[in-house]
């Protein structure tokens, strides 16, 4: 039965921690500062103005949110700036018990993709849920209901998708 | 799609090797490497000397820590002082690695080629999941403290949604690929388990649980193939390539129907057409499809045209998929059972194909009589497609 005899050999945290393993050890540090240009530079900007903008391509009329330069479909330059609204729809949504780096947390987050009224239909963009029971995501009842964004007050907001503080419901489920 | 299937020399495989997938592994990236080629040019009766060039494919740089990882790499794959080409396309490179070993031969710049994949995810502390918060937009999604799992869940919960599937269909696939991977002596994780064991375990992300998922791994797999004249002289049972299709969708992964992987869609478009193939269903015997959550068998099954859209959870429940069924998916036990060290996931992939197709998977051979076989990988941002179909 191929593969014969596939070599290598295991070990455990405990070979480590109990010293019958040689190791060694490396960190480094190093952060990012990336210029946003013209595009992802103006959604930011939007956002701290309490507004989410796509970008129109009049080619074939899609409106992409996030806003991009260039139309996937069409591949020209995108043409215009549109205020596609604060209000959307849950395209899928779920309930995180972990963090990014998979340590648990102790009250869940409902994380969702939405998709914004005034952009093209399945043009969605990710966030959190505010104020949702979980059962109706386990339930699935949410998917299709209505919900707009919670904004942080004005003078908070710093050029961020976290400006957003999360969508909540304006439908009942 | 415009494209030739007309190439110069026929490809075929002629051998195939392994290391054990574990979840840490003592050896070094090159070391496991060095196993597995050496392993598959024993298998096919060569040595390094006479191998053309080298293609190797591994996942991040940052599961290594650094940043020119095939240059760091190379002599435990044979390659020094000769040509020698690095392939990356995420969880998609094992596959995609054996596409671009197959071109070098085909176009006849090469008539040998080894074609390896590695992976040790196992360095990375405290886990390697916090990697794959660094593949994400740093503008529009990183903000959010996202992770890999969220975006499955969120995949796998549309694909529940639009097609009305249960819980319990989707750990069917687990609990088959973990029960196949009982019979591959390289396996990290075969075990008898039910769906209620699925069901009742660690919940991360719902609908995503801890046996719906692939586990981290380190292994090594490589493969070797010839030009026609090549494996005529080398075998009796060469093994062609007949064809090969990849494709990448948007980065914008929110903005895709994520109940139907279309990048799947046009790969596989693009390698049945190369070998000819007009009805998959029919004219695959077996596949090795990209498991490494549950759900995404089934998903990828729709998009290689195996079932149709939201028929591969009723295969499956149906024992269709099973080993002695009418249509083999991940007779190997696939990354949910053998293990997931993600670029050499992909090549044992097309390796478990190579075995199958030379009756040579001893247990875990499939019941019927196989003539083509298909594998599959997917990666990047759930993004890319990569086929190949192998013919005996």
């Amino acid at each position: 039965m191929k593969p014969n005899n596939p070599m290598g050999n295991p070990y455990r945290m405990s070979d480590i921690e109990e010293g019958r393993l040689s190791y060694t050890e490396d960190y480094f540090e190093v952060w990012y500062r990336w210029s946003l240009g013209k595009y992802l530079g103006k959604y930011l900007e939007g956002l701290k103005n309490g507004v989410i903008l796509g970008r129109r391509c009049r080619v074939c009329g899609r409106i992409y949110v996030p806003p991009r330069e260039v139309c996937q479909y069409c591949f020209r330059e995108t043409d215009d700036w549109i205020d596609v609204g604060d209000v959307g729809r849950v395209n899928t949504a779920v309930v995180s018990y972990i963090q990014a780096d998979r340590t648990r947390i102790d009250k869940p987050l409902i994380i969702a993709v939405i998709e914004l009224e005034g952009a093209s239909e399945g043009m969605g963009i990710l966030h959190r849920l505010g104020d949702v029971d979980p059962e109706d995501v386990i339930s699935r009842r949410i998917f299709g209901k209505k919900v707009k964004a919670v904004w942080k007050p004005p003078e908070e907001r710093t050029g961020s998708i976290n400006d957003i503080l999360y969508f909540k419901l304006v439908e009942e489920v | 799609m415009k494209m030739n299937i007309n190439f110069k020399n026929r490809v075929a495989c002629v051998g195939a090797g392994m290391t054990l997938f574990r979840r840490r592994l003592q050896e070094t990236p090159d070391e496991l490497m060095w196993l597995a080629a050496k392993t598959a040019l024993d298998e096919a009766g060569l040595t390094i000397r006479d191998i053309d060039c080298i293609v190797f494919g591994t996942a991040p740089d940052n599961f290594d820590g650094i940043h020119m990882q095939s240059e760091a790499l190379a002599d435990g794959g044979g390659a020094i002082n000769k040509p020698y080409t690095r392939v990356f396309v995420g969880g998609g490179t094992g596959v995609f690695s054996a596409i671009a070993g197959w071109w070098h031969v085909a176009s006849g710049l090469c008539k040998r080629v080894l074609v390896i994949a590695e992976e040790k995810m196992s360095h990375v502390q405290p886990h390697p999941q916090y990697l794959f918060h660094h593949i994400f937009d740093p503008v529009t999604e990183k903000p959010l403290g996202v992770n890999l799992i969220w975006i499955f869940a969120l995949e796998m919960h549309r694909y529940m949604y639009k097609y009305n599937i249960s819980k319990e269909d989707i750990a069917k696939v687990s609990v088959k690929n973990k029960r196949n991977a009982l019979d591959h002596p390289a396996a990290q994780l075969g075990a008898e388990i039910t769906v209620e064991d699925v069901l009742n375990s660690e919940v991360l992300v719902w609908p995503v649980q801890k046996l719906d998922i692939s586990p981290v791994s380190d292994g090594a797999v490589a493969i070797v193939y010839t030009d026609e004249e090549g494996a005529k002289q080398l075998t009796d049972e060469p093994i062609w390539i007949e064809g090969v299709g990849w494709s990448l969708d948007t980065m914008y992964w929110t903005n895709r129907d994520l109940a139907f992987p279309t990048y799947l869609y046009y790969a596989g478009k693009m390698a049945y057409k190369m070998a000819g193939i007009h009805n998959p269903r029919k004219e695959i015997d077996f596949a090795e499809v990209y498991d490494p959550f549950d759900y995404k068998e089934l998903h990828h099954m729709e998009g290689l045209q195996l079932a149709r859209k939201g028929e591969a959870p009723i295969l499956t429940r149906e024992g269709v998929t099973e080993r002695d069924g009418d249509l083999p998916i991940n007779p190997s036990g696939g990354l949910l059972g053998v293990g997931n060290p993600i670029a050499a996931a992909g090549l044992m992939k097309v390796a478990e194909v190579f075995w199958q197709l030379r009756g040579e998977a001893g247990r875990r051979q499939v019941k019927k009589d196989v003539v083509t076989g298909l594998a599959q990988a997917w990666g990047d941002l759930m993004q890319v497609g990569t086929v190949i179909i192998m013919r005996r």
